[in-house]
C-alpha cells in the first residue's frame, strides 16, 4: 500500500514536471507559439470578417463577423494544440532527449498525458488570445458557457492526441508538415468555419457530415451563438469516440516503442 | 547482491543483423566493470536493452533482482545512463536539464535542486548552470550528462564512452569523480575505447565481440593472460646493433632506444642483469602499449583467426 502511494506520488511529480516543462517551452518561445496565430487570425477578422463580410451580410441570423468568430477561434485551437505536440515530441525524438523520459520509470501513459496537456495548454492560450482579438471586431457572449468550455477543451485534446501520433510516426521534418498541410487545413476550412453547411447542395451537406471538424466547430458555435448545423449530442459523441480511439492508439504505439525504440 | 544478471540476451534487428547472440553477464554490487569490444561488437545494443531504449529479441535481464520484463519500473529506478551520443536538449538551461530529469524519476523539485547543485559543483558546471546546453564545450556536455544521470542517485550507473573526445585533464578529473561515486557504493559499468581508462578504473572486465562475450573475469586475472609484454628501454649510450640477450627478442628503435619482448614467465630483473652484462645501463623504461590494449588485440585477433580457420 505504502509502495503504491509512493509510486502515485512519484508519477504525479513526473507528470507535473513534464507539463510544466511543456508550458515553459510554449512561453519561452512565445514569438513562435503565440504571436503568429494572433497575427493570422487578426488578418482573417480584418479581411474575411470586415472587408468581405460586409458584402456577405447575415448568416444563420448573425452578422458574418460574428458567425465566423467561433470558427476562427476553434481553428486556432485545433492547429495549435496539434502543432505544439507534433513539434515538441518530434523535436525531442530528433534531438534524442526524449531518451530522458524513456530511461526513467515514467509510464507511457504519463508521457502521453504530459504531451497532450502541453498541446491543450497552447491550444487554449491561443484560443483565449484569438477570442480577445475577436472582441475588438464583434460581440461574443456565450449562450451556453459549459458547452463552449467543454467543447474547446475536448477538441484541443483530440488534436493534441492526433499531433502526438503524427510525431510518433514522423521520421523527418517533412513528415510533421504533411498532415497539417494536406489533411488538417482542408478539414478545418471545409468544417464550417466560414459558412453554414445549409448553403451547400444536399450531396455536399452529406459529405460534410463525414468531417469531424464540422461537429467541433458547430458545437462551439452553438456554445457561443446558440446556433448549429448539427445536433450537439452528436458532436459530444463524435469527440468522445475520437478521444478514446486516438488515446488508445497513441498509448499502444508508445508502449510498443514505435518510432522511439529500436 | 548482483547488480546485473544477463542470461541468453539476443538481439536481431529488423534488417536481420544478429547484434547479440545469447550473452550471459553478471556484475556484482559495488563493482566497477569495463565492457569492451570493437566497434559494432554489441556493447551499445546491450546497454540499449538494459535501459529499455532497445527491445530485446530473447533472453532475460535483472537489475538488482528486478526483471525488466516484469518489474521494468523498479529496474529503471535503479539505473542511470550516460549515453554515447550527446542527447541533451541543447536549448534548455544546464540546471533545468538536471532538475527536470530528477522530476521524471519522481524526485520532488527541492530535492532535485539540492542534488543538481551537488553534482554540478562536483563536475565543475555549477557556474554554467544558467547557460543553455548549446553553449557548453563537448567535455562539459559529457559532464552534464553524468550529472543528469546521477540526479536520482542510481545504484547502477552505465557510462557508454563517457570520455570520448574529452581532453586528458578533464578525463582524469572525470576518472577521479567516477572513483569517488564507486567508492560511495554505486556500481558502474563503463564502455570505452581508451583501454588505459578501463585498466585504471575497472576491477572487472568483460570483452564482447561479434555479439558474444569472449572474456569475463577480474581485471588482474585477465591481464595475467598476457603472455608477452613489450618494454621500450632508453639506454645511457648509443649502440650500433641490438645487444644479444638470450631468451628475449630485441629490436632497435633508434641508436639509444631498444624494444624488448619479455615473456610472462621471465623475471624482469634478469633482463636488467643481462643488459648490465652487455655493459648497457637503462636510463628509463615504459610499456610499449597499454597492457589491456595488447591483450584486447590479442584476444580479438585470435578470435578472428579462429573464425577464419573454421570457415
Amino acid at each position: 500500500m505504502t509502495g503504491n502511494r509512493v509510486r502515485v506520488r512519484q508519477n504525479a511529480t513526473a507528470l507535473w514536471t513534464l507539463v510544466t516543462k511543456e508550458y515553459f517551452r510554449i512561453v519561452r518561445i512565445w514569438v513562435q507559439t503565440l504571436v503568429p496565430p494572433a497575427i493570422t487570425m487578426s488578418l482573417y477578422f480584418v479581411i474575411f470578417g470586415n472587408l468581405i463580410g460586409r458584402r456577405i451580410g447575415e448568416m444563420d441570423g448573425f452578422g458574418y463577423m460574428q458567425f465566423i468568430a467561433p470558427g476562427l477561434i476553434m481553428m486556432s485551437v485545433i492547429t495549435n494544440s496539434y502543432g505544439n505536440v507534433v513539434s515538441s515530441f518530434f523535436g525531442a525524438k530528433f534531438a534524442r532527449h526524449i531518451e530522458e523520459m524513456l530511461v526513467s520509470p515514467m509510464p507511457a501513459s504519463l508521457i502521453l498525458l504530459g504531451h497532450v496537456a502541453g498541446g491543450v495548454i497552447r491550444g487554449l492560450l491561443v484560443g483565449f488570445l484569438v477570442t480577445l482579438i475577436a472582441l475588438f471586431f464583434t460581440e461574443l457572449r456565450p449562450e451556453h458557457p459549459f458547452v463552449t468550455m467543454s467543447v474547446v477543451f475536448l477538441t484541443a485534446v483530440v488534436f493534441a492526441l492526433a499531433g502526438l501520433i503524427n510525431a510518433i510516426f514522423a521520421k523527418k521534418f517533412d513528415d510533421i508538415s504533411i498532415i497539417p498541410t494536406f489533411v488538417l487545413t482542408p478539414l478545418t476550412y471545409l468544417g464550417g468555419v466560414f459558412y453554414s453547411i445549409s448553403l451547400l447542395p444536399d450531396f455536399w451537406q452529406k459529405v460534410s457530415l463525414a468531417n469531424p471538424v464540422l461537429y467541433m466547430v458547430n458545437a462551439f458555435r452553438y456554445g457561443i451563438l446558440g446556433v448549429s448545423d448539427i445536433p450537439i449530442d452528436y458532436a459530444y459523441f463524435i469527440i468522445g469516440v475520437f478521444i478514446v480511439s486516438l488515446y488508445s492508439f497513441a498509448l499502444l504505439l508508445l508502449k510498443r516503442g514505435v518510432g522511439i525504440r529500436e | 547482491m548482483r547488480a546485473l544478471q544477463i542470461r541468453g540476451l539476443t538481439k536481431v534487428y529488423d534488417n536481420g543483423m544478429h547484434a547479440l547472440k545469447g550473452i550471459d553477464l553478471d556484475v556484482e554490487e559495488g563493482e566497477f566493470c569495463a565492457l569492451l569490444g570493437p566497434n559494432g561488437a554489441g556493447k551499445t545494443t546491450t546497454i540499449g536493452i538494459l535501459t529499455s531504449l532497445i527491445n530485446k529479441s530473447a533472453g532475460s535481464v535483472e537489475i538488482f533482482g528486478h526483471d525488466i520484463d516484469r518489474d521494468l519500473t523498479l529496474a529503471k529506478a535503479c539505473l542511470g545512463l550516460v549515453p554515447q551520443e550527446i542527447n541533451l536538449n541543447l536549448f534548455e538551461k544546464v540546471l533545468n536539464i538536471v532538475v527536470t530529469q530528477g522530476g521524471y524519476y519522481g524526485i520532488p523539485r527541492d530535492l532535485a535542486m539540492e542534488r543538481a547543485e551537488k553534482y554540478l559543483r562536483q563536475l565543475q558546471l555549477w557556474d554554467r548552470r544558467d547557460e543553455v546546453a548549446r553553449s557548453l564545450s563537448g567535455g562539459m556536455k559529457r559532464r552534464l550528462m553524468i550529472a543528469r544521470a546521477l540526479v536520482h542517485e542510481p545504484r547502477l550507473l552505465i557510462l557508454d564512452e563517457p570520455t570520448a573526445g574529452v581532453d586528458i585533464e578533464i578525463r582524469r578529473s572525470m576518472w577521479s569523480f567516477l572513483r569517488q561515486i564507486n567508492a560511495a557504493g554505486t556500481t558502474i559499468i563503463l564502455t570505452t575505447h581508451y583501454l588505459e581508462e578501463a585498466e585504471t578504473l575497472c576491477r572487472h572486465v568483460a570483452i564482447i565481440d561479434e555479439g558474444r562475450i569472449i572474456e569475463n573475469d577480474r581485471m588482474s586475472r585477465v591481464l595475467r593472460k598476457l603472455s608477452v609484454e613489450t618494454f621500450v628501454l632508453n639506454l645511457d649510450r648509443e649502440i650500433q646493433a641490438p645487444p644479444r640477450l638470450p631468451g628475449y627478442e630485441v629490436r632497435m628503435v633508434d641508436a639509444s632506444t631498444i624494444e624488448v619482448d619479455v615473456q610472462n614467465n621471465r623475471d624482469i630483473n634478469d633482463l636488467f642483469a643481462d643488459l648490465s652484462g652487455n655493459d648497457l645501463r637503462v636510463v628509463s623504461m615504459r610499456n610499449k602499449a597499454n597492457r589491456l590494449e595488447e591483450l584486447f588485440l590479442h584476444i580479438v585477433d585470435n578470435k578472428a583467426a579462429a573464425n577464419r580457420g573454421a570457415s
